[in-house]
């Protein structure tokens, strides 16, 4: 007896129970209470049918998300003295042992005793979970089959009840987004918090030696660990910087071109190309930057007598920058369209020629409008990171030369919480605070363009 | 344009007569100005140029190095199923013949195809061009049949990917820019080989229906697929309708308060918030806090749920927005209530453009890789998962980790995963652009 199988019955009982209501109020209809039906008969279908299957639903959906956390309480609990002894870390990690030979992610290996029999019990809670949770959830079903069926006569407003059903629903599926934004910034000042307890503020913020590499072991040499943002946030800062240099100036000047000069076969060409550049996975770009376009940046400078670094930043920056042309153009198109043609003509009527007026009618009147599209494209080059993840490297240098290996923060936090980690190391937890140092620059960057925009948005109707 | 038709007769000079637009000075102006705009357009078709060129390198350099990924390099090899190697206690018992040496048997049938290798090392050379796949192959044969033990039979099996790429004539050209792999010797008995009409090449059907692999010619993306569709269905279970009701509620209904503006704030910001970072909300709230297992699908499709959330809603509400207000007061004119209204008519007619968007955004979430690898979907899986809680990887996670892979066979075997995630995504934008086409009304 499986709880998707009891919820699958209740939505069958659910999908009955709305034929039945139908039935019902129009079988009472001037029958037994004489007055006809307030609201169409499916509403009252309806009404039964959500009686049937929220509460049943809700009760479900709350096991599935409390489950876990019960059941590995009662599974440490029952485990032998020396595990409970553990600190709160260390059960993590055996926890995670039982989790993973519970689900058979383990491979092959085989668990020792205490394991083993916590794995089992683990396997037996969730058995009688799921059958108290099935049971509960099939008595939640009938109980409001009954009650809808009890409850519906001609006379219930039952459009009014399923309505406002439906306006509660969509009011708690539109504050999703605000609990993401709590989510994200609560997880983030949580987990950085942890981190500054281990690593001073100040040291994070202004100091100039990144070397995440902790020592494991209390005799281990080298590895002290140094946590300083400087040289990750200047390796952002200049494969940004980069990636701006290529893609402002294609994506402005593609956008112009498009919208004022080219011809309708050229735009039928360019148009979905820009498209197709934009739908392209960043992972993709990635392995072209890694692949083609770094070794070709090495050969070309190396025959020009320069010495560049095989993961130089200048191949991750330029390929970022191709990236970005299509958002620069889409955006800066958008803007040039809102320039309204009155000043075109006006421009053309003083005997300007085409490049004259935009370069000094449409392009000042955009402006505003660029610099916040500029903005949006320096918050998505910041962020990105599949491209600097493949194509820029891991070591932490504090340069500004473009044939350089640099590193960014999104690398480093990719790096530092993709394989096994406990969650204690300062290790881990520096990279919850470069993601909230990450977060804080991309919303600052897209606040201010959004401020930029409405400051400085000239109303020309 | 006017043009000066009568011009004065029995003048001297041109310009006096023309005006100051005629004077050498202003023609000259005249030139550079033209000159500076010519130059303009230049600029602008160049960075038009730019860009095409730079799809068509990307394309060019992908499809080059990938399309060889689709045919195998296979050899037919005659084995004898010795008992006594497949099945040492004789039992036949399907748990005795997993355990038997069938590479073994493998390496035997290759024997017999070169009786004069007696060499140690030259027998350890002949044996590299076994894939790992051989003694799997046989391996499955007999044990479909275990009537088959002490018979000959001919399988087909992949060969190892240094001898696939050499047949495919990348053998000079590995990343490194060295020598090929093999030795002389070992390119002599494949072209014996070849001659006797053994090696074939086919259709690597292998590649899109296995799991991931150490050993490139056996590598697929099959796992990798069916991780992506998963994932991507939950996306699409969770993000669609909780978009479309909050677009609903936000369009239609929502008062203009406070707390619909905080909203609105926080969906365009969310839009813009880094991928990486949903990746580490998922790593600390569903992984840490509820305990939700690592590299599931389920996780995955959650976070890229919240990801696509913000860009579901912005679409759905442009899609609303285009319906006009004529619709609704028409239909509130007939007696619908406001619920009604958005029901039977409003979302209809806004449909095509929400599930435009809603396309768009899946096929965004498709190739996004940042926050998956933070959840832990980048174990190295070979088995095809089964369900939404197994531990799996997805395409562009497949890409990314073959793309760390030194071996020319996995550069090949990269850019064919890229082919197949591109196909997928060109697939959904072509339904969209379908979609869009078909339904588009102009009101």
């Amino acid at each position: 007896m499986s709880p998707s199988l009891v919820f699958l019955a209740i939505a069958a009982l659910a999908v009955f129970g709305f034929f039945l209501g139908r039935r019902r109020v129009l079988a009472m209809e001037g029958t037994r209470i004489r007055a006809s039906i307030h609201s169409l008969p499916s509403y009252y279908g309806y009404y039964m049918a959500l009686w049937c299957i929220v509460p049943a639903a809700a009760v479900m959906a709350l096991w599935f998300v409390v489950e876990p956390t019960i059941i590995e309480g009662l599974v440490l609990s029952a485990m032998p003295e020396s595990y409970r002894a553990m600190s709160a870390n260390q059960l993590t990690l055996v926890m995670a042992d039982i989790r993973n030979f519970a689900y058979g992610n383990a491979g092959t290996r085989t668990p020792d005793p205490a394991i083993a029999d916590a794995v089992r019990n683990y396997h037996g809670l969730h058995e009688t979970g799921a059958w108290i949770v099935s049971i509960v959830g099939a008595c939640l079903g009938v109980a409001g089959f009954a009650i809808g069926f009890w409850r519906i006569n001609p006379q219930m407003r039952a459009r009014n009840r399923v309505e406002r059903f439906a306006i509660v629903v969509m009011i708690i599926a539109s504050t999703i987004a605000v609990l993401t934004t709590v989510g994200i910034v609560g997880s983030l000042v949580f987990e950085s918090m942890r981190f500054f307890t281990k690593y001073p503020v100040f040291d994070f913020l202004f100091g100039t030696q990144w070397s995440p590499q902790t020592a494991i072991r209390a005799d281990q040499v080298g590895s002290s660990g140094a946590f300083g943002f400087i040289p990750l946030f200047t390796g952002s800062l200049l494969i940004t910087v980069i990636a701006m240099f290529v893609a402002v100036p294609i994506g402005l000047l593609s956008a112009i071109y498009m919208s004022d000069y080219a011809s309708p076969r050229l735009r039928s060409v360019a148009k979905p190309v820009l498209e197709v550049l934009a739908g392209i996975p960043t992972v993709v770009y990635g392995f072209f930057a890694a692949l083609t376009v770094a070794p070709f940046v090495r050969d070309a400078g190396s025959a020009m007598g320069l010495d560049v670094a095989s993961e130089s930043a200048l191949a991750a920056g330029v390929v970022m920058g191709i990236m970005i042309v299509p958002f620069v153009s889409s955006l800066a198109d958008d803007v040039i369209h809102a320039v309204p043609q009155s000043l075109r003509h006006g421009a053309y009527g003083l005997g300007s020629t085409k490049s004259e007026t935009i370069r000094q009618v449409v392009l000042p009147a955009a402006l505003p409008g660029i610099v916040a599209a500029v903005m949006l494209a320096i918050s998505r080059a910041i962020g990105e990171t599949m491209i600097v993840a493949m194509a820029a490297g891991l070591a932490a240098n504090l340069t500004f030369n473009p044939f350089a290996a640099v590193t960014t923060v999104t690398v480093q936090i990719a790096s530092l919480l993709v394989g096994d980690q406990e969650f204690d190391s300062p290790k881990t937890l520096s990279a919850f605070a470069l993601g909230l140092v990450l977060f804080v620059i991309t919303l600052c960057l897209n606040i201010i363009a959004l401020a930029v925009v409405r400051k400085y948005r000239e109303k020309y109707d | 344009m006017t043009d000066i038709v009568e011009r004065p007769q029995g003048v001297a000079s041109r310009g006096a007569a023309l005006g100051v637009h005629a004077t050498e000075e202003a023609q000259k102006r005249l030139k550079r100005r033209y000159a500076s705009e010519w130059r303009f357009r230049a600029y602008g078709l160049t960075a038009i140029l730019i860009s095409i060129t730079a799809l068509a390198v990307l394309l060019w350099s992908i499809v080059g190095q990938g399309y060889t990924a689709f045919t195998a390099t296979t050899m037919s090899l005659t084995v004898t199923v010795d008992p006594a190697l497949a099945d040492p206690g004789g039992k036949r018992a399907q748990d005795d013949l997993r355990t038997g040496d069938f590479q073994g048997i493998a390496r035997a049938g290759l024997r017999s195809v070169f009786p004069d290798v007696k060499e140690r090392s030259d027998l350890r050379a002949l044996y590299t061009i076994l894939s790992n796949g051989a003694s799997d192959a046989i391996r499955d044969r007999v044990l479909d049949n275990p009537a088959l033990i002490g018979q000959q039979i001919t399988v087909r099996i992949p060969v190892a990917s240094d001898y696939d790429m050499y047949a495919k004539g990348f053998a000079a050209k590995t990343p490194k820019g060295g020598e090929s792999r093999l030795s002389p010797k070992q390119i002599a008995w494949f072209e014996t080989l070849k001659a006797d009409g053994k090696i074939h090449s086919s259709f690597n059907i292998w590649f899109l229906t296995s799991g991931d692999s150490r050993q490139p010619e056996l590598a697929g993306v099959g796992g990798a697929i069916i991780g992506s569709l998963l994932t991507l269905a939950i996306t699409l279970a969770i993000a669609f309708p909780l978009g479309v009701m909050a677009a609903v509620y936000l369009e239609e209904f929502a008062p203009k308060n406070r707390w619909t503006d905080l909203i609105e704030v926080n969906i365009n910001n969310l839009a813009a918030v880094p991928s990486i970072v949903f990746g580490l909300l998922g790593l600390a709230v569903f992984l840490n806090v509820f305990g939700l297992p690592r590299s599931a699908p389920v996780v995955g499709g959650v976070v890229l749920a919240l990801m696509s959330l913000p860009i579901i809603i912005i679409a759905s509400r442009a899609s609303l927005r285009a319906v006009p207000p004529s619709i609704r007061q028409a239909a509130l004119g007939l007696g619908a209530s406001r619920v009604q209204v958005v029901t039977h008519h409003v979302l209809p007619l806004a449909m095509p453009g929400i599930l435009t968007g809603t396309i768009l955004s899946m096929a965004h979430a498709l190739g996004e890789t940042a926050p998956l690898l933070m959840i832990g979907m980048v174990a190295f899986i070979v088995d095809i998962p089964s369900g939404a809680t197994q531990a799996a990887t997805v395409l562009p996670v497949q890409i990314y980790l073959w793309a760390d892979s030194p071996e020319r066979g996995f550069v090949e075997k990269t850019s064919a995963a890229i082919m197949v995630l591109l196909a997928f995504l060109l697939a959904m934008n072509a339904i969209a652009i379908f979609l869009r086409k078909k339904f588009e009304r102009k009101w």
